[in-house]
């Protein structure tokens, strides 16, 4: 489904309006539709129902949420810094907004189509956290500082396998366009790339704070890290930001490892949702398996796993590229090959568990 | 250029959802690191050791329902037993072996309670609790069946039960142990070999032998430093020497080990049950009391292995209605004078591991 040549939304300002509408309805959309799945998911995935009291299976839940919130009362605590504490959900939320720009819905079907578009990304999704930080350093609350130092510590360090894993993909497609790289691939990137998908999937979780590295609301820690102030309509925002980071995460993952909107027999615009559902089902479920790590173990896991791993897997795509450019199948079997290879020798290098037990663990001598 | 820091204070609890109830923790960091912490309680101190002194022997045990409400059947039994010491009164066999199915029973659940939270802290989003709640359920319908109650059970009398066990009981206790060593196998298949859960409690908060010995610590805390004793082997108490189980012991002492030996001792909870629902002999369940008792001057101490270590009763008696005096020996207090030393130089995030896997009750530590 292609649009036609004569659409009025060739018109600049057309699409400008048009998409920008659409892209506002999608997000808030899949927003909510997200907050029903990990509510309702996490619910079968824990042996217990979910909401189910309003509407029919519980679906009108992220409404009640969200009126719910909209009720409360919005506080400031006394000693706050008023306008970094009221900015920071503004900060946190335009950029991951923006990163809905560039992703293509289907084909042509994007706000607009950066050739720079994965770049653009990258970029872009790293803003929201300059919003967290704001937001726990002007709570004036020593949990919120404590989540606002994390979130500074993690996103940065997951920044650098992120790249490296995007970079895998843009070797691949010889484009930074997103509408490229979904078109050139006719083997789904997550194929030719298993390994550079694992290491995209653990930094994007990284970098959107969810399990298993969501240090900065560790909830048994420290309580909700830098929303813990926040309340109302302002909590309100923190948490779809929440919902839209895991959305833009699903939604790039769907593109650049799963092939965007391609797909046989349905609408592309379908198969786009299914792929970007699927990827957020991982993520709940991840969720609710995997407990939490620490804070220095999740840096250890970024320095000393991810980057070596993703580093050598840009190498072995990179000759892969140059001396075997049309070879498709055996090289799908070759890099499953690398990916298992790496992954075991590795762990067996940087295994947290056995190691610690013998030297007694991370334990700082005072 | 060397930036000048300064640790800082944080005020764990007692509004703080891994506190386990009220307990706070006045923690000292240097950046995440934990330099010096300060216990306090009393948050939920309700002065039941006074309270207890206006009321006769048998209105204290809905009493005791109150200390660890996370286990009443074994907080009942240990008083019981302090006042069938003080007052020489027997016990039917038929109650004892009643009794050893309640107290093992209620061990499992407070074990599931206990690793379900310890997950929790380590992180886990409420999946490996809710399974345990699942089977825990089951536990907390089969006391609704013999006592009427989900929580506060009030069940051991004076010299017995109140009230023999209904047949549905026993049909559901019987399956509810064929089945259960499967749903333990389950949890283990969920988390023991889980990298993170390893990764965060291994070598964690290890507890030494000799410390553990010399802070007086009790229960699965101290069977997972790798000292044997658990009361109803070292002092058989009910019927406990006529069944065949083992004591799982860790061998280091950190927050694994202390998770593995709960998990254990549910196993071998079921085996007790096992064997107790196979030898229940017939007979009255409870020995004919006066509705007031009057013990003889002196003084008695019961105490039991509770899910959560050695509770006992200390009983001093003037011949009146009610006890002189009544100390309790609440179990994870005492764990808790451990706490200081199983923290420091630990994280924010392993210390709220440890003082999990230590289970306590704020019901109990503060009385």
């Amino acid at each position: 489904m292609t649009l036609p040549a004569n659409w009025p939304g060739n018109n600049f300002w057309w699409h400008f309006i048009v998409f920008t509408l659409i892209v506002i309805v999608f997000v808030f959309g899949m927003a909510m539709v997200f907050i029903y799945l990990e509510r309702r998911g996490s619910g079968r995935f824990q042996a217990r129902v979910g909401p189910n009291r309003t509407g029919p299976f519980g679906v009108m839940q992220p409404v009640a949420d969200a009126v719910k919130a909209l009720a409360k009362e919005t506080i400031t605590p006394d000693k706050a810094d008023k306008w970094v504490y009221w900015l920071a959900p503004v900060v946190a939320f335009a950029p991951v907004m923006m990163v809905f720009a560039v992703i293509p819905l289907f084909d042509g079907a994007m706000l607009a189509d950066l050739n720079i578009g994965i770049l653009y990304i990258a970029a872009i999704s790293s803003v929201s956290i300059v919003g967290l930080v704001m937001a726990g350093w002007a709570s004036n609350n020593k949990y919120s500082l404590l989540g606002a130092m994390r979130v500074i510590a993690q996103v940065v360090s997951y920044e650098i396998p992120l790249g490296l894993a995007i970079l895998s993909v843009v070797l691949l497609a010889g484009s930074l366009s997103l509408t490229d790289i979904v078109n050139a691939q006719n083997i789904p990137f997550i194929l030719l790339q298993p390994l550079g998908f694992l290491v995209f999937y653990m930094a994007s979780s990284a970098e959107i704070n969810r399990s298993p590295f969501d240090l900065l609301e560790a909830e048994s820690e420290i309580v909700a890290g830098y929303n813990i102030e926040y309340s109302g309509m302002k909590f309100a925002l923190f948490y779809l930001v929440e919902y839209c980071e895991a959305l833009a995460m699903s939604a790039i993952i769907a593109t650049i490892f799963l092939g965007g909107w391609r797909g046989p027999f349905l609408w592309p615009i379908l198969w786009f949702l299914i792929k970007v559902v699927a990827v957020f089902f991982l993520i709940v479920w991840v969720r609710s398996t995997l407990p939490r790590l620490r804070i220095d173990q999740v840096m250890g896991f970024a320095w000393k796993f991810l980057l070596p791993v993703s580093l050598l897997n840009v190498f072995i795509t990179a000759v892969q590229v140059v001396y075997f450019p049309t070879l498709q199948w055996p090289i799908i079997i070759i890099n499953f090959v690398v990916l298992i290879v790496l992954v075991v020798l590795w762990s067996r290098l940087y295994r947290f568990g056995s190691r610690l037990h013998a030297s007694g663990g991370g334990r700082v001598e005072l | 250029m060397v930036i000048k820091t300064e640790p800082f204070v944080l005020n764990f609890g007692p509004q703080h959802p891994s506190t386990h109830g009220v307990f706070r923790m006045r923690v000292t960091l240097d950046g995440e690191v934990v330099v010096n912490i300060e216990p306090m309680f009393g948050y939920l101190h309700r002065g039941i050791e006074k309270l207890v002194e206006g009321r006769t022997y048998h209105q204290i045990i809905p009493v005791t329902d109150r200390l660890d409400y996370t286990a009443s059947m074994s907080n009942n039994l240990a008083y019981v037993m302090a006042v069938e010491k003080l007052a020489g009164i027997t016990v039917p066999e038929r109650a004892q072996y009643i009794r050893v199915i309640m107290a093992e029973l209620q061990r499992i659940a407070a074990h599931q309670l206990a690793v379900g939270a310890f997950t929790n802290d380590c992180g886990c989003f409420f999946t490996p609790f809710l399974y345990m709640w699942r089977e825990r359920e089951k536990i907390v319908d089969l006391f609704d069946m013999v006592s009427g109650q989900r929580l506060t059970y009030n069940y051991m009398r004076l010299g017995g039960v109140s009230h023999d066990v209904p047949q549905r009981f026993l049909d559901a206790l019987a399956i509810f142990v064929k089945k259960m060593p499967e749903y333990i196998d389950e949890y283990d298949r969920l988390l023991a070999e889980n990298e993170i859960l390893l990764a965060r409690s291994k070598g964690v908060g290890i507890l030494s032998k000799e410390l553990a010995v010399n802070a007086s610590v009790s229960g699965p805390v101290l069977r997972a430093s790798g000292v044997k004793w658990d009361l109803r082997r070292a002092d058989p108490y009910l019927v406990y020497d006529r069944f065949d189980f083992e004591i799982p012991t860790g061998t280091v002492g950190d927050c694994y080990d202390r998770y593995r030996v709960r998990i254990e001792e549910m196993r071998q909870s079921v085996r007790i049950i096992k064997q107790a629902l196979e030898h229940l002999p017939e007979g009255p369940v409870k020995s004919d009391l006066p509705a007031v008792i009057y013990p003889p001057e002196g003084e008695a101490y019961g105490h039991i292995e509770s899910p959560k270590g050695e509770l006992g009763f200390y009983l001093v008696s003037r011949g009146g209605v009610s006890p002189y005096r009544m100390h309790i020996r609440p179990p994870t207090l005492i764990n808790l004078t451990a706490l200081r030393d199983m923290i420091i130089g630990w994280k924010v995030a392993d210390a709220i591991v440890i003082f999990g896997s230590i289970d306590i009750c704020l019901g109990e530590v503060d009385r």
